[in-house]
Protein backbone atom coordinates (compact mmCIF):
# COMPACT_ATOMS: atom_id res chain seq x y z
CA UNK A 1 0.00 0.00 0.00
CA UNK A 2 1.06 3.92 -0.59
CA UNK A 3 2.35 6.15 1.57
CA UNK A 4 -0.52 8.40 0.59
CA UNK A 5 -3.41 5.62 1.17
CA UNK A 6 -2.00 5.01 4.65
CA UNK A 7 -2.63 8.21 5.83
CA UNK A 8 -5.57 8.72 3.98
CA UNK A 9 -7.03 5.85 6.00
CA UNK A 10 -7.52 7.84 9.11
CA UNK A 11 -10.51 9.53 7.54
CA UNK A 12 -10.32 12.78 5.81
CA UNK A 13 -13.84 14.05 5.25
CA UNK A 14 -14.74 13.84 9.07
CA UNK A 15 -12.05 14.01 11.00
CA UNK A 16 -12.70 14.56 14.91
CA UNK A 17 -16.34 13.37 14.39
CA UNK A 18 -15.33 10.63 16.85
CA UNK A 19 -14.83 13.06 19.77
CA UNK A 20 -17.52 14.15 22.11
CA UNK A 21 -19.16 17.15 23.17
CA UNK A 22 -22.60 18.21 23.52
CA UNK A 23 -22.56 19.13 19.93
CA UNK A 24 -21.08 16.00 19.19
CA UNK A 25 -24.14 14.30 20.40
CA UNK A 26 -26.96 16.05 19.16
CA UNK A 27 -29.08 14.60 16.76
CA UNK A 28 -27.79 14.93 12.90
CA UNK A 29 -31.07 16.11 11.67
CA UNK A 30 -31.18 18.82 14.63
CA UNK A 31 -27.59 20.05 12.89
CA UNK A 32 -28.56 20.06 9.34
CA UNK A 33 -31.66 22.04 9.85
CA UNK A 34 -29.88 24.23 11.93
CA UNK A 35 -26.73 24.84 9.37
CA UNK A 36 -29.32 24.80 6.93
CA UNK A 37 -31.11 27.77 8.99
CA UNK A 38 -27.54 29.40 9.56
CA UNK A 39 -26.37 29.79 5.79
CA UNK A 40 -29.99 30.87 4.87
CA UNK A 41 -29.84 33.90 7.41
CA UNK A 42 -26.03 34.73 6.65
CA UNK A 43 -27.30 34.41 3.08
CA UNK A 44 -29.98 36.80 3.83
CA UNK A 45 -27.72 39.38 5.47
CA UNK A 46 -28.08 42.94 3.73
CA UNK A 47 -24.31 44.08 2.13
CA UNK A 48 -22.41 45.73 5.31
CA UNK A 49 -24.46 44.70 7.81
CA UNK A 50 -21.04 44.80 9.92
CA UNK A 51 -23.19 44.21 13.83
CA UNK A 52 -24.97 41.56 12.10
CA UNK A 53 -22.09 39.60 10.89
CA UNK A 54 -20.58 39.88 14.17
CA UNK A 55 -22.97 38.01 15.81
CA UNK A 56 -23.45 35.25 13.35
CA UNK A 57 -19.39 34.93 13.92
CA UNK A 58 -20.11 35.02 17.70
CA UNK A 59 -23.08 32.30 17.59
CA UNK A 60 -20.46 29.86 15.06
CA UNK A 61 -17.28 30.58 17.06
CA UNK A 62 -18.90 29.62 20.42
CA UNK A 63 -20.05 26.79 18.94
CA UNK A 64 -16.62 25.19 17.55
CA UNK A 65 -15.54 25.89 21.09
CA UNK A 66 -18.12 24.06 22.82
CA UNK A 67 -17.19 21.10 20.48
CA UNK A 68 -14.22 21.17 21.35
CA UNK A 69 -12.61 20.72 17.78
CA UNK A 70 -9.33 22.15 17.01
CA UNK A 71 -9.93 26.09 16.17
CA UNK A 72 -6.95 25.97 14.13
CA UNK A 73 -7.93 23.09 11.91
CA UNK A 74 -11.49 24.54 11.73
CA UNK A 75 -9.70 27.72 10.56
CA UNK A 76 -7.29 26.40 7.90
CA UNK A 77 -10.07 24.10 6.62
CA UNK A 78 -12.21 27.56 5.93
CA UNK A 79 -9.18 29.37 4.53
CA UNK A 80 -9.74 26.71 1.28
CA UNK A 81 -13.09 28.93 0.52
CA UNK A 82 -10.99 32.36 -0.54
CA UNK A 83 -9.34 31.52 -3.60
CA UNK A 84 -12.58 30.65 -5.25
CA UNK A 85 -14.91 33.16 -4.00
CA UNK A 86 -12.10 35.80 -4.75
CA UNK A 87 -11.71 34.49 -8.20
CA UNK A 88 -15.89 35.17 -8.90
CA UNK A 89 -15.86 38.02 -6.74
CA UNK A 90 -12.55 39.76 -7.28
CA UNK A 91 -14.82 42.15 -10.40
CA UNK A 92 -17.28 43.25 -8.52
CA UNK A 93 -15.85 46.50 -7.25
CA UNK A 94 -15.12 47.36 -10.72
CA UNK A 95 -18.15 47.02 -11.82
CA UNK A 96 -20.69 48.09 -9.15
CA UNK A 97 -21.96 52.14 -10.43
CA UNK A 98 -21.35 54.46 -7.13
CA UNK A 99 -19.27 56.79 -5.46
CA UNK A 100 -15.65 55.77 -6.57
CA UNK A 101 -12.65 55.10 -3.89
CA UNK A 102 -10.10 55.21 -6.92
CA UNK A 103 -9.44 55.11 -10.34
CA UNK A 104 -6.80 54.37 -12.66
CA UNK A 105 -5.76 54.53 -16.09
CA UNK A 106 -5.29 51.05 -17.75
CA UNK A 107 -4.11 52.13 -21.12
CA UNK A 108 -7.07 53.76 -22.77
CA UNK A 109 -9.78 52.65 -19.77
CA UNK A 110 -10.50 54.62 -16.94
CA UNK A 111 -11.13 51.47 -14.59
CA UNK A 112 -12.72 52.42 -11.22
CA UNK A 113 -13.16 50.77 -7.83
CA UNK A 114 -16.57 51.62 -5.96
CA UNK A 115 -16.80 51.91 -2.46
CA UNK A 116 -20.27 50.21 -2.41
CA UNK A 117 -18.84 47.42 -4.47
CA UNK A 118 -16.09 47.03 -1.99
CA UNK A 119 -18.41 46.65 0.28
CA UNK A 120 -20.23 44.16 -1.60
CA UNK A 121 -16.90 42.38 -1.95
CA UNK A 122 -16.34 41.77 1.58
CA UNK A 123 -19.55 40.97 2.32
CA UNK A 124 -19.42 38.19 0.35
CA UNK A 125 -16.45 37.01 1.53
CA UNK A 126 -17.85 37.20 4.65
CA UNK A 127 -20.78 35.10 4.08
CA UNK A 128 -19.00 32.53 2.70
CA UNK A 129 -16.76 32.28 5.41
CA UNK A 130 -19.44 31.72 7.99
CA UNK A 131 -20.83 29.74 5.51
CA UNK A 132 -18.39 26.88 5.34
CA UNK A 133 -17.58 27.59 8.95
CA UNK A 134 -20.71 26.13 9.86
CA UNK A 135 -20.44 23.28 7.09
CA UNK A 136 -16.87 22.26 8.81
CA UNK A 137 -18.04 22.27 12.19
CA UNK A 138 -20.44 19.85 10.99
CA UNK A 139 -18.62 17.57 9.21
CA UNK A 140 -15.95 17.60 12.54
CA UNK A 141 -19.09 16.94 14.83
CA UNK A 142 -20.81 14.17 12.90
CA UNK A 143 -19.79 10.64 11.06
CA UNK A 144 -20.69 10.24 7.62
CA UNK A 145 -22.61 7.55 8.68
CA UNK A 146 -24.80 9.36 10.83
CA UNK A 147 -24.96 12.52 8.45
CA UNK A 148 -26.20 10.11 5.97
CA UNK A 149 -29.23 8.53 7.49
CA UNK A 150 -29.98 12.19 9.06
CA UNK A 151 -30.15 13.25 5.25
CA UNK A 152 -32.41 10.04 4.59
CA UNK A 153 -34.80 10.66 7.36
CA UNK A 154 -34.86 14.30 6.55
CA UNK A 155 -36.57 13.06 3.05
CA UNK A 156 -33.62 13.69 0.88
CA UNK A 157 -34.67 11.28 -2.00
CA UNK A 158 -32.93 7.53 -1.49
CA UNK A 159 -30.79 7.25 -4.56
CA UNK A 160 -29.27 11.08 -3.77
CA UNK A 161 -28.16 9.61 -0.13
CA UNK A 162 -26.95 6.41 -1.92
CA UNK A 163 -24.86 7.94 -4.33
CA UNK A 164 -23.36 10.13 -1.45
CA UNK A 165 -22.82 6.63 0.45
CA UNK A 166 -20.53 5.39 -2.32
CA UNK A 167 -18.77 8.72 -2.84
CA UNK A 168 -17.25 8.42 0.49
CA UNK A 169 -17.24 4.28 0.19
CA UNK A 170 -15.16 5.02 -3.14
CA UNK A 171 -13.25 7.98 -2.75
CA UNK A 172 -10.24 6.31 -0.91
CA UNK A 173 -10.28 3.93 -3.39
CA UNK A 174 -10.00 5.84 -6.42
CA UNK A 175 -7.47 8.50 -4.43
CA UNK A 176 -5.16 4.73 -3.86
CA UNK A 177 -5.89 3.85 -7.41
CA UNK A 178 -4.08 8.09 -8.64
CA UNK A 179 -1.32 7.03 -6.33
CA UNK A 180 -0.59 3.76 -7.91
CA UNK A 181 -1.07 5.35 -11.51
CA UNK A 182 1.47 8.09 -10.23
CA UNK A 183 4.02 5.79 -9.01
CA UNK A 184 4.09 4.17 -12.27
CA UNK A 185 4.26 6.87 -14.04
CA UNK A 186 7.22 8.65 -12.39
CA UNK A 187 8.71 4.83 -12.63
CA UNK A 188 9.04 5.89 -15.99
CA UNK A 189 9.40 9.18 -16.15
CA UNK A 190 12.23 10.73 -17.56
CA UNK A 191 10.62 14.25 -17.74
CA UNK A 192 10.04 15.74 -20.63
CA UNK A 193 7.96 19.24 -21.69
CA UNK A 194 5.22 20.39 -20.18
CA UNK A 195 2.92 19.55 -23.02
CA UNK A 196 4.28 15.68 -22.92
CA UNK A 197 3.55 15.67 -18.98
CA UNK A 198 0.33 17.65 -19.52
CA UNK A 199 -0.77 14.56 -22.02
CA UNK A 200 -0.07 11.94 -19.74
CA UNK A 201 -2.10 13.20 -17.11
CA UNK A 202 -5.15 13.59 -19.40
CA UNK A 203 -4.28 9.65 -20.15
CA UNK A 204 -4.12 9.15 -16.35
CA UNK A 205 -7.50 11.19 -15.73
CA UNK A 206 -9.62 9.41 -18.68
CA UNK A 207 -7.57 5.69 -17.78
CA UNK A 208 -9.27 6.77 -14.33
CA UNK A 209 -12.70 7.27 -15.63
CA UNK A 210 -12.91 4.47 -17.81
CA UNK A 211 -11.40 2.26 -14.34
CA UNK A 212 -14.25 3.85 -12.39
CA UNK A 213 -17.20 3.49 -14.82
CA UNK A 214 -16.68 -0.78 -15.02
CA UNK A 215 -15.87 -0.73 -11.28
CA UNK A 216 -19.76 0.56 -11.48
CA UNK A 217 -21.00 -2.01 -13.22
CA UNK A 218 -19.12 -4.81 -11.15
CA UNK A 219 -21.18 -3.26 -8.08
CA UNK A 220 -23.94 -2.80 -9.68
CA UNK A 221 -23.59 -6.70 -10.19
CA UNK A 222 -22.66 -7.57 -6.95
CA UNK A 223 -26.25 -4.89 -5.73
CA UNK A 224 -28.25 -7.62 -7.82
CA UNK A 225 -26.53 -10.25 -6.37
CA UNK A 226 -28.18 -9.29 -3.19
CA UNK A 227 -31.48 -8.95 -4.30
CA UNK A 228 -31.60 -4.81 -5.06
CA UNK A 229 -34.58 -4.30 -7.10
CA UNK A 230 -34.17 -0.75 -7.31
CA UNK A 231 -35.63 0.48 -3.90
CA UNK A 232 -33.33 1.77 -1.24
CA UNK A 233 -34.15 0.66 2.53
CA UNK A 234 -33.10 1.68 5.79
CA UNK A 235 -33.34 0.48 8.77
CA UNK A 236 -31.98 2.56 11.78
CA UNK A 237 -33.95 5.17 12.90
CA UNK A 238 -32.66 8.63 14.93
CA UNK A 239 -34.78 9.76 17.28
CA UNK A 240 -34.20 13.35 19.29
CA UNK A 241 -33.27 13.91 22.82
CA UNK A 242 -33.79 16.69 25.19
CA UNK A 243 -30.68 18.72 24.36
CA UNK A 244 -31.86 18.33 20.40
CA UNK A 245 -34.93 20.09 21.67
CA UNK A 246 -33.05 22.89 24.27
CA UNK A 247 -30.69 23.58 21.05
CA UNK A 248 -32.98 23.54 18.58
CA UNK A 249 -35.17 26.39 20.31
CA UNK A 250 -31.96 28.60 21.63
CA UNK A 251 -30.28 28.61 18.18
CA UNK A 252 -33.53 29.40 16.14
CA UNK A 253 -34.84 32.14 17.95
CA UNK A 254 -31.13 33.82 18.42
CA UNK A 255 -31.02 33.06 14.46
CA UNK A 256 -34.72 34.17 13.59
CA UNK A 257 -33.89 37.14 15.78
CA UNK A 258 -30.59 38.26 14.34
CA UNK A 259 -32.48 38.10 10.76
CA UNK A 260 -35.33 40.33 11.84
CA UNK A 261 -32.78 42.96 13.83
CA UNK A 262 -31.05 42.92 10.10
CA UNK A 263 -34.33 43.46 8.46
CA UNK A 264 -35.47 45.91 10.74
CA UNK A 265 -32.46 48.32 10.16
CA UNK B 1 -27.25 -37.98 0.16
CA UNK B 2 -30.58 -35.71 -1.59
CA UNK B 3 -29.92 -36.07 -5.12
CA UNK B 4 -32.12 -33.36 -6.27
CA UNK B 5 -30.74 -31.08 -9.27
CA UNK B 6 -29.94 -27.71 -7.67
CA UNK B 7 -28.32 -26.49 -11.04
CA UNK B 8 -28.91 -27.63 -14.58
CA UNK B 9 -27.39 -26.23 -17.49
CA UNK B 10 -28.19 -27.19 -21.05
CA UNK B 11 -26.26 -26.47 -24.38
CA UNK B 12 -26.02 -22.95 -22.86
CA UNK B 13 -23.80 -20.28 -25.29
CA UNK B 14 -23.37 -17.26 -24.95
CA UNK B 15 -21.30 -14.38 -26.88
CA UNK B 16 -20.36 -11.02 -25.81
CA UNK B 17 -21.70 -7.44 -27.04
CA UNK B 18 -18.84 -7.23 -29.17
CA UNK B 19 -19.39 -11.02 -30.75
CA UNK B 20 -16.74 -12.74 -28.50
CA UNK B 21 -17.82 -16.20 -28.48
CA UNK B 22 -17.34 -16.65 -24.47
CA UNK B 23 -18.93 -19.97 -23.96
CA UNK B 24 -20.10 -22.91 -25.76
CA UNK B 25 -22.62 -25.44 -25.78
CA UNK B 26 -22.38 -25.84 -21.82
CA UNK B 27 -24.02 -28.64 -20.28
CA UNK B 28 -23.41 -28.73 -16.54
CA UNK B 29 -25.97 -30.28 -13.83
CA UNK B 30 -24.78 -29.87 -9.89
CA UNK B 31 -26.80 -31.86 -7.04
CA UNK B 32 -27.51 -30.53 -3.92
CA UNK B 33 -25.06 -30.79 -1.60
CA UNK B 34 -21.82 -31.05 -3.96
CA UNK B 35 -18.75 -29.24 -4.20
CA UNK B 36 -17.58 -28.54 -7.32
CA UNK B 37 -14.50 -26.46 -8.76
CA UNK B 38 -14.46 -25.09 -12.24
CA UNK B 39 -11.11 -24.99 -13.53
CA UNK B 40 -9.35 -23.57 -16.39
CA UNK B 41 -7.07 -21.04 -17.47
CA UNK B 42 -7.26 -17.48 -17.91
CA UNK B 43 -10.15 -16.37 -20.58
CA UNK B 44 -11.92 -19.52 -20.34
CA UNK B 45 -15.27 -18.04 -19.64
CA UNK B 46 -15.43 -18.97 -15.78
CA UNK B 47 -16.62 -15.99 -14.75
CA UNK B 48 -19.12 -15.24 -17.34
CA UNK B 49 -20.38 -18.93 -16.56
CA UNK B 50 -21.00 -17.87 -12.75
CA UNK B 51 -22.97 -14.58 -13.90
CA UNK B 52 -25.24 -16.93 -15.48
CA UNK B 53 -26.39 -18.72 -12.53
CA UNK B 54 -28.23 -15.34 -10.86
CA UNK B 55 -29.54 -14.43 -13.71
CA UNK B 56 -27.28 -11.57 -13.98
CA UNK B 57 -26.71 -12.89 -18.07
CA UNK B 58 -29.88 -14.00 -19.08
CA UNK B 59 -29.98 -17.52 -21.01
CA UNK B 60 -33.20 -18.05 -22.40
CA UNK B 61 -34.23 -20.94 -19.81
CA UNK B 62 -31.07 -22.63 -20.67
CA UNK B 63 -30.11 -22.46 -16.63
CA UNK B 64 -32.43 -23.94 -14.60
CA UNK B 65 -32.28 -23.59 -10.79
CA UNK B 66 -33.70 -25.91 -8.79
CA UNK B 67 -35.98 -27.25 -11.99
CA UNK B 68 -36.98 -23.76 -12.68
CA UNK B 69 -36.00 -21.68 -15.47
CA UNK B 70 -34.26 -18.15 -14.22
CA UNK B 71 -36.70 -15.70 -15.78
CA UNK B 72 -37.47 -11.78 -14.89
CA UNK B 73 -40.20 -12.96 -12.56
CA UNK B 74 -37.84 -15.46 -10.13
CA UNK B 75 -34.94 -13.27 -10.04
CA UNK B 76 -35.22 -12.67 -6.47
CA UNK B 77 -35.97 -15.77 -5.27
CA UNK B 78 -33.13 -17.27 -7.27
CA UNK B 79 -30.48 -14.79 -6.11
CA UNK B 80 -31.92 -15.11 -2.50
CA UNK B 81 -31.09 -19.46 -2.80
CA UNK B 82 -28.12 -18.77 -4.97
CA UNK B 83 -25.69 -16.63 -3.89
CA UNK B 84 -22.65 -15.28 -5.79
CA UNK B 85 -19.31 -14.10 -4.07
CA UNK B 86 -17.46 -11.52 -6.53
CA UNK B 87 -13.23 -12.14 -7.22
CA UNK B 88 -12.90 -8.48 -5.79
CA UNK B 89 -14.32 -7.42 -2.49
CA UNK B 90 -14.35 -4.15 -3.01
CA UNK B 91 -16.77 -4.56 -5.56
CA UNK B 92 -18.95 -5.93 -3.33
CA UNK B 93 -18.65 -3.91 -0.29
CA UNK B 94 -20.22 -0.67 -1.17
CA UNK B 95 -21.67 0.67 1.99
CA UNK B 96 -19.85 2.71 4.98
CA UNK B 97 -20.22 0.18 7.22
CA UNK B 98 -19.31 -3.45 6.99
CA UNK B 99 -23.18 -3.86 9.35
CA UNK B 100 -24.60 -1.97 6.41
CA UNK B 101 -22.69 -4.06 4.23
CA UNK B 102 -24.14 -7.42 5.62
CA UNK B 103 -27.61 -6.21 6.07
CA UNK B 104 -28.05 -5.00 2.33
CA UNK B 105 -29.08 -8.70 1.24
CA UNK B 106 -31.65 -9.26 4.25
CA UNK B 107 -33.38 -5.75 4.07
CA UNK B 108 -33.62 -6.02 0.26
CA UNK B 109 -36.08 -9.40 1.39
CA UNK B 110 -37.99 -7.65 3.20
CA UNK B 111 -36.66 -8.75 6.92
CA UNK B 112 -37.88 -6.96 10.28
CA UNK B 113 -35.26 -4.92 11.30
CA UNK B 114 -35.08 -7.91 14.29
CA UNK B 115 -34.42 -10.18 11.46
CA UNK B 116 -31.87 -8.01 9.65
CA UNK B 117 -30.04 -7.25 12.79
CA UNK B 118 -30.00 -11.43 13.83
CA UNK B 119 -28.92 -12.54 10.16
CA UNK B 120 -25.83 -9.87 10.15
CA UNK B 121 -24.45 -10.94 13.67
CA UNK B 122 -25.04 -14.90 12.96
CA UNK B 123 -23.54 -13.87 9.48
CA UNK B 124 -20.91 -12.30 11.04
CA UNK B 125 -19.78 -15.34 13.25
CA UNK B 126 -19.67 -17.66 10.58
CA UNK B 127 -16.83 -15.78 8.76
CA UNK B 128 -15.44 -15.01 12.37
CA UNK B 129 -15.50 -11.19 12.42
CA UNK B 130 -18.08 -10.29 15.20
CA UNK B 131 -17.54 -7.38 16.25
CA UNK B 132 -17.00 -5.53 13.00
CA UNK B 133 -20.15 -4.19 12.57
CA UNK B 134 -19.61 -0.69 12.54
CA UNK B 135 -15.79 -0.72 11.01
CA UNK B 136 -15.82 0.88 7.33
CA UNK B 137 -14.55 -1.77 4.92
CA UNK B 138 -11.94 -0.01 3.69
CA UNK B 139 -9.68 0.07 7.05
CA UNK B 140 -9.53 -3.80 6.94
CA UNK B 141 -7.10 -6.41 5.13
CA UNK B 142 -7.50 -7.95 2.10
CA UNK B 143 -7.99 -11.15 4.31
CA UNK B 144 -10.95 -9.11 6.18
CA UNK B 145 -12.62 -8.12 3.35
CA UNK B 146 -13.36 -11.37 1.22
CA UNK B 147 -14.55 -12.82 4.70
CA UNK B 148 -17.00 -10.25 4.97
CA UNK B 149 -17.43 -10.36 1.58
CA UNK B 150 -18.74 -13.55 2.36
CA UNK B 151 -20.99 -12.25 4.80
CA UNK B 152 -23.09 -10.42 2.73
CA UNK B 153 -23.80 -13.27 0.74
CA UNK B 154 -24.15 -15.80 4.10
CA UNK B 155 -26.81 -13.03 6.10
CA UNK B 156 -29.32 -14.46 2.76
CA UNK B 157 -28.91 -17.70 4.34
CA UNK B 158 -28.65 -19.28 0.41
CA UNK B 159 -28.64 -22.80 0.19
CA UNK B 160 -25.90 -22.99 -3.19
CA UNK B 161 -22.66 -20.26 -2.75
CA UNK B 162 -20.91 -19.51 -5.60
CA UNK B 163 -17.54 -18.00 -5.59
CA UNK B 164 -15.47 -16.52 -7.89
CA UNK B 165 -11.70 -16.79 -7.37
CA UNK B 166 -12.10 -16.70 -3.51
CA UNK B 167 -8.36 -17.66 -2.60
CA UNK B 168 -7.29 -15.00 -5.35
CA UNK B 169 -4.26 -12.66 -4.22
CA UNK B 170 -4.41 -14.15 -0.25
CA UNK B 171 -1.48 -14.90 1.49
CA UNK B 172 -1.03 -19.04 2.25
CA UNK B 173 -2.45 -18.63 5.46
CA UNK B 174 -5.08 -17.08 4.39
CA UNK B 175 -6.06 -18.99 1.59
CA UNK B 176 -6.16 -22.12 4.10
CA UNK B 177 -8.28 -19.82 6.34
CA UNK B 178 -10.81 -19.22 4.14
CA UNK B 179 -10.55 -22.92 2.96
CA UNK B 180 -11.56 -23.69 6.26
CA UNK B 181 -14.27 -21.52 6.67
CA UNK B 182 -15.74 -22.78 3.39
CA UNK B 183 -15.87 -26.30 4.63
CA UNK B 184 -17.72 -25.62 7.81
CA UNK B 185 -20.42 -24.01 5.28
CA UNK B 186 -23.42 -26.33 5.11
CA UNK B 187 -24.55 -25.74 1.41
CA UNK B 188 -23.46 -26.74 -2.03
CA UNK B 189 -20.97 -25.39 -3.44
CA UNK B 190 -19.17 -24.13 -7.05
CA UNK B 191 -16.25 -22.89 -7.25
CA UNK B 192 -14.30 -21.09 -10.20
CA UNK B 193 -10.72 -21.04 -9.27
CA UNK B 194 -6.86 -21.43 -9.75
CA UNK B 195 -6.11 -22.44 -6.64
CA UNK B 196 -5.82 -25.99 -7.73
CA UNK B 197 -4.58 -27.13 -3.86
CA UNK B 198 -6.79 -25.80 -2.31
CA UNK B 199 -9.04 -27.43 -4.54
CA UNK B 200 -8.33 -31.01 -3.42
CA UNK B 201 -8.96 -30.12 -0.17
CA UNK B 202 -12.51 -28.62 -0.43
CA UNK B 203 -14.19 -30.26 -3.69
CA UNK B 204 -15.31 -33.94 -4.78
CA UNK B 205 -15.76 -32.64 -8.43
CA UNK B 206 -13.62 -31.02 -10.94
CA UNK B 207 -14.55 -29.19 -14.21
CA UNK B 208 -12.19 -27.81 -16.93
CA UNK B 209 -13.00 -25.03 -18.82
CA UNK B 210 -11.59 -24.01 -21.94
CA UNK B 211 -12.12 -21.70 -24.60
CA UNK B 212 -15.95 -21.37 -23.73
CA UNK B 213 -16.15 -25.20 -23.63
CA UNK B 214 -16.40 -27.85 -21.02
CA UNK B 215 -13.63 -30.09 -21.63
CA UNK B 216 -13.16 -32.72 -18.48
CA UNK B 217 -15.86 -33.29 -15.56
CA UNK B 218 -14.75 -35.86 -13.50
CA UNK B 219 -14.09 -36.46 -9.56
CA UNK B 220 -11.69 -35.01 -8.48
CA UNK B 221 -8.88 -37.09 -7.70
CA UNK B 222 -9.08 -38.42 -11.27
CA UNK B 223 -8.44 -34.65 -12.54
CA UNK B 224 -6.13 -33.68 -10.16
CA UNK B 225 -3.71 -36.46 -11.10
CA UNK B 226 -3.81 -36.80 -14.64
CA UNK B 227 -0.95 -34.09 -15.58
CA UNK B 228 -1.12 -34.27 -19.63
CA UNK B 229 -5.06 -33.29 -19.14
CA UNK B 230 -4.12 -30.33 -16.71
CA UNK B 231 -0.82 -28.58 -18.79
CA UNK B 232 -2.87 -29.70 -22.11
CA UNK B 233 -5.56 -26.89 -20.81
CA UNK B 234 -2.95 -24.30 -19.14
CA UNK B 235 -2.88 -25.61 -15.46
CA UNK B 236 -0.26 -27.97 -14.03
CA UNK B 237 -0.35 -30.43 -10.98
CA UNK B 238 -0.32 -28.60 -7.70
CA UNK B 239 3.35 -28.97 -6.28
CA UNK B 240 1.71 -29.21 -2.54
CA UNK B 241 -0.81 -32.70 -3.66
CA UNK B 242 0.04 -35.87 -2.69
CA UNK B 243 0.14 -38.42 -5.25
CA UNK B 244 -2.08 -40.97 -4.14
CA UNK B 245 -5.98 -39.75 -4.51
CA UNK B 246 -6.87 -41.51 -0.89
CA UNK B 247 -5.68 -38.12 0.60
CA UNK B 248 -6.99 -35.85 -1.81
CA UNK B 249 -10.85 -35.82 -1.41
CA UNK B 250 -11.94 -35.05 1.92
CA UNK B 251 -14.72 -37.33 3.54
CA UNK B 252 -17.78 -35.15 4.04
CA UNK B 253 -17.38 -34.00 7.62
Amino acid sequence: MTLLSKTMKHSFLDRYSDRDSFVHRLDPRTKLVAVFLFILAVGLTSPAMWPVFAIYFVIIASLIIFSRVPVLYVFKRSLVIIPFVLLIAIFIPFFKHGEAVGSYNLWIWKVSVSYHGLQVLVTILIKSWLSILSLILLTSTTKITDLLRGLEQLRLPGVMVMVLSFMYRYIFILVDEVMRMKQARDSRNFGGGRLRQLKTIGNMAGTLFIRSYERGERVYDAMLSRGFDGQSRTLHHLSFGLSDLFFGISFGVVVVFTCTFNFLH
Amino acid sequence: MNMEEVIRIDDLSYAYPDGQRALSGINLTVRRGESLAIIGPNGAGKSTLLLHLNGILRSDGRVKVFSEPVTEKNLKNVRRRIGLVFQNPDDQLFSATVFDDVAFGPMNLGYSEAEVRQAVSGALEKVGMSGFENRSSHHLSLGERKRIAIATILSMSPEVMVLDEPTSNLDPKGKWLLIGLLRRLPVTRLIATHDLERVAALCHRVVILDGGRIVADDTAAQILNDTSLLEAHGLSRPAGLKSTSASVIPLRD
